[in-house]
């Protein structure tokens, strides 16, 4: 089924064919492309958004959207409890989230990468001590975690997301490890060792590359996981604070309104479950793409 | 078998002093005072403050204060609530049936639709209904549940008035927990309607805890199953005449079914800390609100014990997971 | 055999639940779960009403539906001439709750009585003690060691209470929840078996109704007292379904899962009364929400920057956001319904322009202050941070930067103390008793600063006003004195009193004669259910 490469164009067909994988999946494809407009609108907010999502019309309180009768015209979906326009906090809301997913991603990467190597390199003690301190942290559910956390910290934003990317590091610590111990035995790492490689360029630049794909899928799985357990915190009251428009914060904020007003209730929670579905799909994709297994069938 | 079980206990055993150490810690760097905050609109004297300091230990040494925590726990003595001056251990055990009697049922819910979809999605790989199914489990796994829990609310409680809104069973019943358990208790008592109420009572937020488990279920038995359709063994059965059915059945499915129980093992972390959530919406009287009630009142010495109590549990069912796979698959214990 | 036993205990049970089909039956939806039963050393609303109200009573009580002090286990009472004096006489024939754990001998004495002061007052007390970490919160928060000189017994009907120097409100701390009478009799025998803890979790009391049973954060269940001295209630059964969150309640409530429940969110008010089998009753609550100055803060320190800023700050938009139709503009520190409230006071205008003029007046340009945000939600301010957030916004139109802080709710209460505090800050307080007493000097005397004076402010002339109030007796000249004080507040304005917030109660129609109590407590004594 693969195409054969010349080693010139190695890297380009590399990802070319990567490509050709992962635009047969259509789920990942709609997924890229929910994704790429939330980037925009996330990017582009203050440009976009109808209104600054904190500015309060006090003559136009829990407005319903736009197809109800009642709903006035300047507010397409309506307006909060006080009189800030639903769109435009949303559109912002797409900000908190997908920096939330980014930010913590990337943290826990670094955090996960960096100790994973280093227990499946020096293995020994250094090994011990780091797994134990995994198994630890995986002993707790995560959400009673980082509420713990957060409730250390103080509720924000910012320390739900510290608490959040302390909770999902330890998968990519343990993944990073086992990928370690494979490569470690490798032939060409040996060869890279004789050769007089020092201990941090074989790590960072041999043997990482090599476990690449795994952590893509981890790191796309981790941003959905990170953009729900935000928005879990911020609705238990935990996470962001009013006013800032996040969109659990928005959801729990909002939650007296369920019956009397359900918009400022369902548009949140549809926004979180688009996002993490867009983003669900890619990572469904990127796995196809880059399992090798799967590639066969 | 037995070498290798005590061995993996013996592991735990720097984990769980590390649990212990973790839990204790948190608490003591948790903001506010456990003593203010036992106190009322009109606060305590400064004398009082100090004689209750003392009194609950506060002013020890913080190793101090760690070992001898450790020591009474060691004693099966979690402490007092601060709140209610109850034993933490009593309220663990009044609420935790409710708690494991919804997850309970949510991984039933999960795992008798979950399977069978799973099974026939990888059957009818790339057919209508595959797709479906794994477009509904993806939806279901990317699902903020506390949001699936509201609008559930709205919709088969507030609308359609066909469920209650909270609570475990009609306040009608009036049955003394026997197991704590509300479907098994209301058996026992032979109260037919009783039992029917509660498992009204349970359905809402059975569907909204098992929701994520069953999207996981769902996916893994399908791609398991694929794996295993596509081995050798199976083709040959195939070749060989074997009839579709018996091919799935006696083949097949046995073999996908060892990694689905695994995962479905995993799930027991996820599972308590969705609880969290689903109990707060639909105020289920188990640990989950429990442990969030205390965070914010402040409960410390609930808050350090619940924890610790939570994630030995996460860990023993773990521990028994990896056991039954070993058990399973010999493999595993070699190495 | 053991699960045999319980087994059998429980049919019988059932058979008795189904024997007593016809019981009458409230159900209550309460917003959390009590502490324990023990009503002398709890400190919450939820606590009381799950004992106070229900299975103890007072030497004297709040008449329902108002703050007066009626008789109830004391048939009548004389105070001395000099006011230090109170001589109760016990009704007589008080009969204690029988229950599995407790048969009674006698009926309520002057040893209870003396009892279930001295458990709170004496340290060397036995019962003083008898729950790890317990504090006397309201018998020390409403000053009784220091009021109280001694209790003694005159015969087994007689109680004669001295105090040190008279004080106008004692009579109505007297009938606060904490001062319940408890069974002395039931206190020795705990004693005796070691079992003290059980005090608080098997309450004897003499009240309406006794206690059944109690399934930890889910539902507690009350009986009718046949031997109630007042006569059997009309219901039999009176249930506490525990409900934390107000909307659950609210769809509770209109499912019909239970009868009443308090604290309705403001959202789901409106529904709650569109329901055609439901009423819902209101009440304006006895207590403030405001938000103290730091007066010795710079420029809060000049009346006029006070009150400029105050008048800043568009209060109708924020009762009609944030309390929603649930609150009432505050121009004095005690509500409307309290006593001395006076009505000649004026109402707080909202006037940017004017605001802005006298800030320019005063010397103030710039100004960049915290504004600090309660964390939690309280009667008296159900969300602190969207009243921050208007403010914010108020203040920014007179070029007032206000960064809203805020920390976890004891930490809150603590750096909100401090004299060197940063900028105004919220807060709150819901009446004990009822008198103007337990709003003014707690909250604004020189006394307390460090302790509730969240505005450091001591003012000689207030101080001399409310101080000689406490001490007489004579409620006319009190009614002058408060007048005197509310006046000097309002020239002075060490706080913002921001509103105070309307209480309902809705209810299904058929629940009969419930009558609010403005102190916020909830009693179903007298209550019907029609059929």
């Amino acid at each position: 089924m693969a195409t054969t490469n010349t080693s010139a164009s190695a890297p380009a067909s590399g990802l070319r064919e990567f490509w050709f994988y992962f635009s047969v999946n259509r789920g990942a494809v709609i997924g890229l492309t929910v994704f790429a407009i939330l980037v925009f609108v996330a990017i582009f907010a203050p440009w976009i958004a109808p209104f600054p999502p904190d500015e309060q019309f006090r003559d136009a309180l829990l407005k319903p959207p736009i197809w109800d009768a009642a709903a006035d015209p300047r507010f397409i979906l309506g307006t909060d409890p006080v009189g800030r326009d639903m769109l435009s906090r949303l559109i912002h809301g797409a900000r908190y989230s997908l920096f939330i997913g980014f930010f913590v991603v990337v943290g826990a990467l670094i955090v996960g990468v960096v100790l994973g190597v280093l227990a499946g390199y020096f293995r020994g003690w250094v090994d011990v001590l780091i797994m134990r301190i995994m198994d630890i942290i995986l002993a707790f559910p995560p959400l009673l975690l980082a509420l713990v956390l957060v409730a250390i910290l103080g509720p924000g934003l910012f320390n739900a997301m510290i608490a959040i990317a302390l909770v999902l590091q330890p998968h990519f610590a343990r993944l990073v490890r086992a990928a370690v111990m494979a490569e470690k035995s490798r032939e060409y790492v040996a060869a890279a060792k004789l050769s007089g490689a020092g201990h941090f360029r074989l790590m960072m630049v041999t043997i990482l590359p090599n476990c690449l794909g795994p952590l893509i899928v981890q790191a796309t799985l981790s941003f959905s996981n990170a953009i729900l357990e935000a928005a879990a915190l911020g609705f238990l009251g935990m996470g962001a604070q009013p006013p800032t428009p996040e969109w659990g914060t928005m959801l729990a904020s909002a939650r007296e309104f369920i019956l009397k007003a359900p918009w400022v209730v369902t548009f949140p929670g549809l926004a979180i479950l688009i996002t993490v579905l867009a983003i669900n799909l890619i990572g469904d994709g990127l796995r196809d793409a880059l399992d090798p297994k799967l590639k066969r069938s | 078998m037995l070498n290798y079980v005590l061995r993996r206990i013996a592991l735990l055993v720097p984990t769980i002093i590390g649990i212990s150490i973790c839990a204790f810690a948190f608490v003591r760097v948790l903001p506010g005072d456990p003593i203010l905050a036992m106190a009322g609109q009109h606060g305590v004297t400064p004398e009082r403050y100090e004689i209750l300091r003392e009194q609950f230990g506060y002013n020890l040494p913080i190793w101090q204060q760690y070992f001898n925590y450790l020591w009474s726990v060691m004693q099966g003595d979690f402490g007092i609530s601060l709140a209610t001056k109850r034993p933490v251990i009593n309220e663990f055990m009044a609420l935790f049936p409710a708690t494991m009697e919804l997850a309970f049922v949510a991984l039933i819910f999960a795992v008798v639709i979950g399977i069978p979809a799973g099974i026939f999605a990888a059957i009818k790989r790339g057919s209508w209904f595959d797709q479906i199914t794994m477009g509904v489990a993806l939806t279901g796994y990317s699902m903020p549940i506390f949001w699936w829990g509201l609008l559930l609310i709205i919709f088969f409680s507030g609308y359609l008035g066909w469920t209650p809104v909270s609570g475990r069973i009609a306040l009608t019943f009036f049955l003394k927990p026997i197991t704590g358990f509300m479907l098994i208790d209301t058996l026992l008592y032979g109260n037919w309607a009783a039992f029917v109420s509660a498992l009204r009572h349970l359905i809402l937020p059975a569907i909204v805890l098992g929701t994520i488990p069953l999207a996981v279920i769902a996916r893994q038995t399908r791609s398991a199953m694929l794996e295993v359709l596509g081995e050798d063994y199976v083709r040959t059965a195939r070749a060989k005449g074997m009839s579709p059915n018996r091919v799935v059945n006696v083949h097949a499915l046995r073999n996908a079914l060892i990694p689905v129980v695994t995962t479905i093992g995993l799930q027991v972390g996820l599972l308590l800390g969705g609880a969290i959530l689903t109990e707060t919406i639909f105020t289920w009287p188990g640990i989950g609100k429990w442990m969030i009630d205390s965070i914010s009142k402040r409960d410390y010495v609930v808050v350090q014990s619940g924890l610790l109590i939570i994630a030995l549990i996460v860990m023993s069912v773990n521990l028994i997971v990896d056991l039954l796979y070993a058990l399973i698959n010999p493999r595993i214990r070699v190495q | 055999m053991k699960l045999m036993k319980t087994l059998m205990a429980a049919t019988a049970m059932v058979a008795l639940a189904a024997g007593a089909a016809q019981a009458k039956q409230l159900v209550y939806c309460s917003e959390a779960s009590p502490a324990h039963f023990d009503p002398g050393p709890v400190t919450g609303g939820n606590d009381f009403d799950a004992s106070a109200h229900t299975i103890f009573e007072r030497l004297v009580e709040f008449a329902p539906g108002s703050t007066e002090v009626i008789p109830a286990l004391a048939e009548s009472w004389d105070v001395s001439a000099d006011g230090k004096e109170y001589t109760f006489h016990l009704r007589p024939g008080v009969k204690w709750h029988t229950q599995p754990y407790f048969t009674p001998t006698r009926d309520l004495n002057a040893d209870d009585v003396i009892f279930s002061f001295e458990r709170q007052w004496k340290e060397d007390n036995v019962w003083h003690n008898y729950l790890e970490g317990m504090t006397w919160d309201y018998f020390q928060g409403m000053e009784m060691p220091k009021y109280i000189a001694s209790i003694d017994k005159v015969d087994d009907l007689t109680v004669k209470l001295t105090l040190t120097e008279p004080n106008a409100p004692m009579l109505a701390n007297l009938a606060m929840q904490f001062a319940s009478i408890v069974s002395k009799e039931y206190a020795d025998q705990l004693e005796a078996s070691g079992d003290l803890a059980a005090f608080s979790t098997q309450p004897v009391g003499t009240g309406p109704f006794q206690f059944v049973d109690y399934q930890l954060d889910t539902v507690i269940r009350y009986s009718a007292f046949p031997d109630y001295w007042d006569g059997k209630q009309p219901i039999d059964d009176l249930i506490f379904a525990i409900t934390t969150d107000a909307s659950v309640r609210a769809q509770r409530l209109l499912a019909g899962e239970c009868d009443i429940m308090p604290y309705p969110a403001p959202a789901d008010l409106e529904a709650l009364k569109a329901d055609e089998d439901l009423t819902v009753q209101e009440q304006e609550g006895l207590n403030i929400g405001y938000i103290s100055y730091n007066t010795t803060e710079a420029p809060f320190d000049n009346p006029e920057v006070r009150k400029a800023l105050t008048m800043a700050i568009d209060k109708a938009a924020i009762i009609e956001a944030v309390y929603q139709g649930a609150g009432q503009d505050a121009k004095n520190l005690i509500p409307p319904t309290m006593w001395s409230y006076d009505d000649a006071i004026a109402a707080d205008v909202y006037d940017p322009e004017a605001a802005k003029a006298a800030l320019e007046a005063a010397g103030v340009t710039n100004l960049t202050t915290d504004l600090w945000a309660i964390p939690v939600s309280r009667p008296y301010n159900p969300n602190g941070q969207r009243v921050a957030e208007l403010i914010q916004a108020d203040w920014a139109k007179v070029g007032v930067t206000a960064n809203i802080v805020t920390y976890e709710w004891t930490e809150y209460r603590e750096r909100g103390k401090q004299a060197d505090r940063k900028g105004p800050f919220m807060i709150g307080w819901t009446g004990d008793n009822g008198d103007p007493d337990n709003f003014f000097a707690t909250l604004f005397s020189c006394s307390a600063i460090g302790v509730s004076n969240y505005s450091s402010w001591c003012n000689d002339d207030f101080e001399a006003a409310i101080s000689a109030a406490k001490t007489s007796s004579d409620p006319a000249e009190r009614t002058a004195l408060y007048t005197k004080a509310q006046e000097i507040f309002k020239a002075e304005e060490p706080a913002i009193t921001l509103a105070h917030s309307r209480v309902f109660m809705p209810m299904k129609k058929t629940v009969l004669n419930y009558v609010m109590s403005p102190l916020g407590s909830h009693s179903f004594k007298g209550v019907d259910v029609q059929e």
